[in-house]
Protein backbone atom coordinates (compact mmCIF):
# COMPACT_ATOMS: atom_id res chain seq x y z
CA UNK A 1 0.00 0.00 0.00
CA UNK A 2 1.07 3.43 -0.81
CA UNK A 3 1.42 6.00 1.94
CA UNK A 4 -1.72 7.88 0.77
CA UNK A 5 -4.00 4.70 1.39
CA UNK A 6 -2.68 3.71 4.42
CA UNK A 7 -3.31 7.42 5.29
CA UNK A 8 -6.95 7.12 4.56
CA UNK A 9 -6.93 3.94 6.58
CA UNK A 10 -5.35 5.53 9.39
CA UNK A 11 -7.57 8.76 9.40
CA UNK A 12 -10.91 6.65 9.07
CA UNK A 13 -9.96 4.38 11.71
CA UNK A 14 -8.76 7.38 14.23
CA UNK A 15 -11.95 9.27 13.70
CA UNK A 16 -14.42 6.13 14.38
CA UNK A 17 -12.62 5.07 17.44
CA UNK A 18 -12.27 8.69 18.58
CA UNK A 19 -15.80 8.60 18.32
CA UNK A 20 -16.67 5.46 19.94
CA UNK A 21 -15.04 6.44 23.53
CA UNK A 22 -16.47 10.12 23.74
CA UNK A 23 -19.97 8.51 22.69
CA UNK A 24 -19.84 6.10 25.50
CA UNK A 25 -18.82 8.62 27.84
CA UNK A 26 -21.63 11.18 26.42
CA UNK A 27 -23.79 8.61 27.12
CA UNK A 28 -23.19 7.85 30.48
CA UNK A 29 -23.59 11.49 31.34
CA UNK A 30 -26.14 12.42 30.05
CA UNK A 31 -28.09 9.18 31.23
CA UNK A 32 -26.47 10.50 35.17
CA UNK A 33 -27.90 14.04 34.29
CA UNK A 34 -31.05 12.69 33.73
CA UNK A 35 -31.28 10.88 36.27
CA UNK A 36 -30.51 14.18 38.27
CA UNK A 37 -33.04 15.91 37.25
CA UNK A 38 -35.56 13.31 37.77
CA UNK A 39 -34.42 13.37 41.58
CA UNK A 40 -34.32 16.77 41.84
CA UNK A 41 -36.53 18.65 39.35
CA UNK A 42 -35.44 22.13 40.99
CA UNK A 43 -31.74 21.69 40.22
CA UNK A 44 -32.75 21.33 36.66
CA UNK A 45 -31.28 24.69 35.28
CA UNK A 46 -27.54 24.16 36.78
CA UNK A 47 -27.29 20.42 36.12
CA UNK A 48 -28.12 21.10 32.31
CA UNK A 49 -25.59 23.97 32.47
CA UNK A 50 -23.07 21.85 33.82
CA UNK A 51 -24.15 19.29 31.52
CA UNK A 52 -23.78 21.16 28.50
CA UNK A 53 -19.81 22.08 30.10
CA UNK A 54 -18.95 18.62 30.79
CA UNK A 55 -20.59 17.32 27.11
CA UNK A 56 -18.24 19.97 25.18
CA UNK A 57 -15.57 18.71 27.28
CA UNK A 58 -15.66 14.89 26.58
CA UNK A 59 -16.38 15.86 22.96
CA UNK A 60 -13.12 17.19 22.48
CA UNK A 61 -11.89 13.84 22.92
CA UNK A 62 -13.78 13.27 19.46
CA UNK A 63 -12.22 16.40 17.75
CA UNK A 64 -8.66 16.17 19.07
CA UNK A 65 -9.01 12.69 16.76
CA UNK A 66 -10.78 14.48 14.41
CA UNK A 67 -8.04 17.10 14.23
CA UNK A 68 -5.15 13.89 13.85
CA UNK A 69 -7.33 12.39 10.86
CA UNK A 70 -6.93 16.29 9.30
CA UNK A 71 -3.35 16.56 9.55
CA UNK A 72 -3.00 12.76 8.47
CA UNK A 73 -5.28 13.72 5.21
CA UNK A 74 -3.95 17.70 4.63
CA UNK A 75 -0.83 17.65 6.71
CA UNK A 76 1.11 14.89 6.17
CA UNK A 77 4.61 15.42 6.33
CA UNK A 78 5.25 11.73 4.72
CA UNK A 79 3.44 12.60 1.68
CA UNK A 80 5.37 14.98 -0.84
CA UNK B 1 -11.65 17.20 -1.49
CA UNK B 2 -11.98 21.44 -0.76
CA UNK B 3 -9.13 23.40 0.41
CA UNK B 4 -7.38 22.43 3.49
CA UNK B 5 -8.66 23.42 6.90
CA UNK B 6 -4.64 23.95 8.10
CA UNK B 7 -4.10 25.97 5.07
CA UNK B 8 -4.74 29.77 5.65
CA UNK B 9 -5.27 32.19 2.69
CA UNK B 10 -2.96 35.09 2.22
CA UNK B 11 -5.39 38.78 1.02
CA UNK B 12 -2.32 41.00 0.63
CA UNK B 13 1.30 41.79 1.22
CA UNK B 14 2.87 44.89 3.28
CA UNK B 15 6.19 44.92 2.46
CA UNK B 16 7.49 41.29 2.72
CA UNK B 17 4.83 40.21 5.23
CA UNK B 18 2.20 38.65 3.93
CA UNK B 19 -1.30 39.52 5.55
CA UNK B 20 -3.70 36.50 5.51
CA UNK B 21 -7.29 36.50 6.10
CA UNK B 22 -7.45 35.09 9.59
CA UNK B 23 -5.38 38.15 10.76
CA UNK B 24 -7.89 41.13 8.37
CA UNK B 25 -10.80 39.05 10.82
CA UNK B 26 -9.40 39.82 14.11
CA UNK B 27 -8.20 43.25 13.45
CA UNK B 28 -11.59 43.74 12.05
CA UNK B 29 -13.10 42.23 15.24
CA UNK B 30 -11.02 43.98 17.86
CA UNK B 31 -12.06 47.52 15.95
CA UNK B 32 -16.06 46.94 16.46
CA UNK B 33 -15.10 45.76 20.03
CA UNK B 34 -12.85 48.44 20.95
CA UNK B 35 -14.99 51.05 19.32
CA UNK B 36 -18.24 49.51 20.94
CA UNK B 37 -16.99 49.53 24.66
CA UNK B 38 -15.92 53.02 23.54
CA UNK B 39 -18.90 54.01 23.12
CA UNK B 40 -21.07 52.01 25.55
CA UNK B 41 -18.59 53.74 28.33
CA UNK B 42 -18.67 57.34 26.78
CA UNK B 43 -21.64 58.30 29.77
CA UNK B 44 -21.28 55.87 32.80
CA UNK B 45 -23.83 57.28 34.99
CA UNK B 46 -24.53 56.29 38.82
CA UNK B 47 -28.15 55.53 37.56
CA UNK B 48 -28.14 52.98 34.70
CA UNK B 49 -29.86 53.12 31.25
CA UNK B 50 -30.53 50.10 29.65
CA UNK B 51 -27.65 49.87 27.59
CA UNK B 52 -25.44 50.37 30.94
CA UNK B 53 -27.32 47.87 32.64
CA UNK B 54 -26.58 44.95 30.40
CA UNK B 55 -23.00 45.37 30.64
CA UNK B 56 -23.01 45.54 34.09
CA UNK B 57 -24.85 42.53 34.20
CA UNK B 58 -22.27 40.97 31.99
CA UNK B 59 -19.42 41.97 34.40
CA UNK B 60 -20.97 40.74 36.91
CA UNK B 61 -21.26 37.34 35.51
CA UNK B 62 -17.50 37.15 34.27
CA UNK B 63 -17.07 38.35 38.46
CA UNK B 64 -18.63 35.84 39.88
CA UNK B 65 -17.47 33.27 37.88
CA UNK B 66 -13.80 34.12 38.34
CA UNK B 67 -15.04 34.01 42.03
CA UNK B 68 -15.88 31.16 42.02
CA UNK B 69 -13.09 29.57 39.89
CA UNK B 70 -10.23 31.18 41.40
CA UNK B 71 -11.55 31.93 45.20
CA UNK B 72 -9.91 35.17 44.67
CA UNK B 73 -10.88 39.03 44.18
CA UNK B 74 -11.21 39.05 40.29
CA UNK B 75 -10.16 42.44 40.16
CA UNK B 76 -6.74 41.69 38.76
CA UNK B 77 -7.80 39.57 36.27
CA UNK B 78 -11.36 41.30 35.32
CA UNK B 79 -9.57 42.66 32.02
CA UNK B 80 -7.75 39.76 30.73
CA UNK B 81 -10.83 37.02 31.34
CA UNK B 82 -13.45 39.18 30.24
CA UNK B 83 -11.40 40.42 27.58
CA UNK B 84 -11.01 36.14 26.36
CA UNK B 85 -14.07 35.35 26.81
CA UNK B 86 -15.63 38.33 25.01
CA UNK B 87 -13.03 37.96 22.13
CA UNK B 88 -13.31 34.26 21.73
CA UNK B 89 -17.36 34.65 21.83
CA UNK B 90 -17.38 37.01 18.58
CA UNK B 91 -14.65 35.16 16.58
CA UNK B 92 -16.68 31.96 16.69
CA UNK B 93 -19.89 33.72 16.22
CA UNK B 94 -18.48 35.57 13.30
CA UNK B 95 -18.43 32.93 10.97
CA UNK B 96 -22.26 32.93 11.38
CA UNK B 97 -22.24 35.96 9.12
CA UNK B 98 -21.66 35.32 5.00
CA UNK B 99 -18.38 35.23 3.53
CA UNK B 100 -16.34 35.13 7.27
CA UNK B 101 -14.37 32.60 8.45
CA UNK B 102 -14.37 32.74 12.21
CA UNK B 103 -10.40 33.40 13.17
CA UNK B 104 -10.61 30.99 15.72
CA UNK B 105 -10.99 28.25 13.15
CA UNK B 106 -7.17 29.10 12.12
CA UNK B 107 -4.57 27.43 14.22
CA UNK B 108 -2.52 30.76 14.94
CA UNK B 109 -5.30 32.83 16.41
CA UNK B 110 -6.14 29.90 19.18
CA UNK B 111 -1.97 29.49 19.40
CA UNK B 112 -1.44 33.38 20.33
CA UNK B 113 -4.65 32.93 22.37
CA UNK B 114 -2.97 30.22 24.42
CA UNK B 115 0.07 32.09 24.35
CA UNK B 116 -0.99 34.89 26.35
CA UNK B 117 -2.64 32.40 29.10
CA UNK B 118 0.61 31.29 29.52
CA UNK B 119 2.32 34.54 29.97
CA UNK B 120 -0.55 35.57 32.22
CA UNK B 121 -0.36 32.18 34.07
CA UNK B 122 3.26 33.10 34.34
CA UNK B 123 2.88 36.75 35.15
CA UNK B 124 0.37 36.86 37.61
CA UNK B 125 2.31 33.05 39.68
CA UNK B 126 5.57 35.17 40.00
CA UNK B 127 3.77 38.81 41.10
CA UNK B 128 1.97 36.93 43.64
CA UNK B 129 4.81 34.43 44.99
CA UNK B 130 7.78 35.45 43.71
CA UNK B 131 10.19 34.44 40.93
CA UNK B 132 11.68 31.60 43.20
CA UNK B 133 7.88 30.83 45.25
CA UNK B 134 6.81 30.28 41.87
CA UNK B 135 9.43 27.81 40.39
CA UNK B 136 9.03 25.89 43.88
CA UNK B 137 5.60 24.93 42.80
CA UNK B 138 6.82 23.12 40.52
CA UNK B 139 8.89 20.77 42.98
CA UNK B 140 5.41 20.56 44.52
CA UNK B 141 5.00 17.50 46.26
CA UNK B 142 8.83 16.48 45.61
CA UNK B 143 11.24 17.04 43.11
CA UNK B 144 10.52 14.11 41.30
CA UNK B 145 7.59 15.92 40.21
CA UNK B 146 9.76 18.67 38.02
CA UNK B 147 10.02 16.96 34.78
CA UNK B 148 6.17 16.05 34.83
CA UNK B 149 4.77 19.33 36.07
CA UNK B 150 7.29 21.07 33.47
CA UNK B 151 5.43 18.66 30.73
CA UNK B 152 2.31 19.74 32.09
CA UNK B 153 2.40 23.28 31.56
CA UNK B 154 3.34 22.50 27.91
CA UNK B 155 0.49 20.08 26.90
CA UNK B 156 -2.13 21.66 28.84
CA UNK B 157 -1.76 24.66 26.89
CA UNK B 158 -1.43 22.81 23.74
CA UNK B 159 -4.61 21.31 24.58
CA UNK B 160 -6.27 24.62 24.93
CA UNK B 161 -5.32 25.70 21.59
CA UNK B 162 -6.25 22.39 19.51
CA UNK B 163 -9.95 22.09 21.77
CA UNK B 164 -10.63 25.57 20.36
CA UNK B 165 -9.44 25.01 16.75
CA UNK B 166 -10.86 21.79 16.50
CA UNK B 167 -14.12 22.70 17.89
CA UNK B 168 -14.34 25.94 15.74
CA UNK B 169 -12.85 24.55 12.87
CA UNK B 170 -14.94 21.48 12.89
CA UNK B 171 -18.11 23.18 12.47
CA UNK B 172 -16.90 25.11 9.58
CA UNK B 173 -15.85 21.88 8.00
CA UNK B 174 -19.27 20.15 8.55
CA UNK B 175 -21.36 23.08 7.46
CA UNK B 176 -19.07 23.50 4.24
CA UNK B 177 -19.77 19.57 3.51
CA UNK B 178 -23.09 19.95 4.24
CA UNK B 179 -23.24 22.89 1.89
CA UNK B 180 -21.65 21.25 -1.02
CA UNK B 181 -23.87 18.20 -0.71
CA UNK B 182 -27.24 19.51 -0.05
CA UNK B 183 -28.58 22.69 -1.06
CA UNK B 184 -30.89 25.69 0.92
CA UNK B 185 -31.95 25.37 4.02
CA UNK B 186 -30.19 22.05 4.97
CA UNK B 187 -27.07 23.42 6.76
CA UNK B 188 -29.30 25.59 9.33
CA UNK B 189 -29.11 23.71 12.22
CA UNK B 190 -25.76 22.63 12.25
CA UNK B 191 -25.39 26.24 11.98
CA UNK B 192 -27.28 26.83 15.24
CA UNK B 193 -25.15 24.01 16.86
CA UNK B 194 -22.38 25.92 15.76
CA UNK B 195 -23.35 28.76 17.70
CA UNK B 196 -24.23 26.93 20.59
CA UNK B 197 -20.97 25.36 20.38
CA UNK B 198 -18.84 28.66 19.97
CA UNK B 199 -20.52 30.17 23.12
CA UNK B 200 -19.67 26.79 24.78
CA UNK B 201 -15.92 26.79 23.78
CA UNK B 202 -15.58 30.59 24.81
CA UNK B 203 -16.36 29.90 27.91
CA UNK B 204 -14.86 26.97 28.12
CA UNK B 205 -11.50 28.89 27.01
CA UNK B 206 -11.98 31.80 29.51
CA UNK B 207 -12.80 28.85 32.58
CA UNK B 208 -9.76 27.09 32.17
CA UNK B 209 -7.48 30.09 31.71
CA UNK B 210 -8.92 30.77 35.02
CA UNK B 211 -8.07 27.52 36.41
CA UNK B 212 -4.59 27.66 35.30
CA UNK B 213 -4.21 31.02 36.64
CA UNK B 214 -5.80 30.05 40.27
CA UNK B 215 -3.29 26.61 40.18
CA UNK B 216 -0.42 28.94 39.60
CA UNK B 217 -1.67 31.65 42.21
CA UNK B 218 -2.80 29.17 44.63
CA UNK B 219 0.60 27.90 45.73
CA UNK B 220 0.98 23.70 44.36
CA UNK B 221 -2.63 23.19 45.80
CA UNK B 222 -5.01 21.27 43.56
CA UNK B 223 -6.66 23.81 41.56
CA UNK B 224 -10.58 24.47 42.76
CA UNK B 225 -13.36 22.19 41.37
CA UNK B 226 -14.29 24.71 38.16
CA UNK B 227 -17.90 23.08 37.47
CA UNK B 228 -19.31 22.61 40.74
CA UNK B 229 -21.66 25.61 40.59
CA UNK B 230 -20.86 27.24 37.68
Amino acid sequence: MSIQEISILSAAIAVSFGALGPGLGEGRAVAAAMDAIARQPDAAGTISRTLFVGLAMIETMAIYCLVIALLVLFANPFVK
Amino acid sequence: MSASPLATTVLFHIGPVPISQPVVATWIIMALMVAGSLVLTRHLRLRPGKVQAAMELITGAIDGQIREVMQADPAPYRALIGTILLFVLVANWSGALPGVSPPTAHLETDAALALIVFAATLWFGIRTLGLWGYLRTFAEPSWVMIPLNLVEQITRHFSLVIRLFGNVMSGVFVIAIMLSLAGLFVPIPLMALDLLTGAIQAYIFAILACVFIGAAISEGAPPPEPRSTP
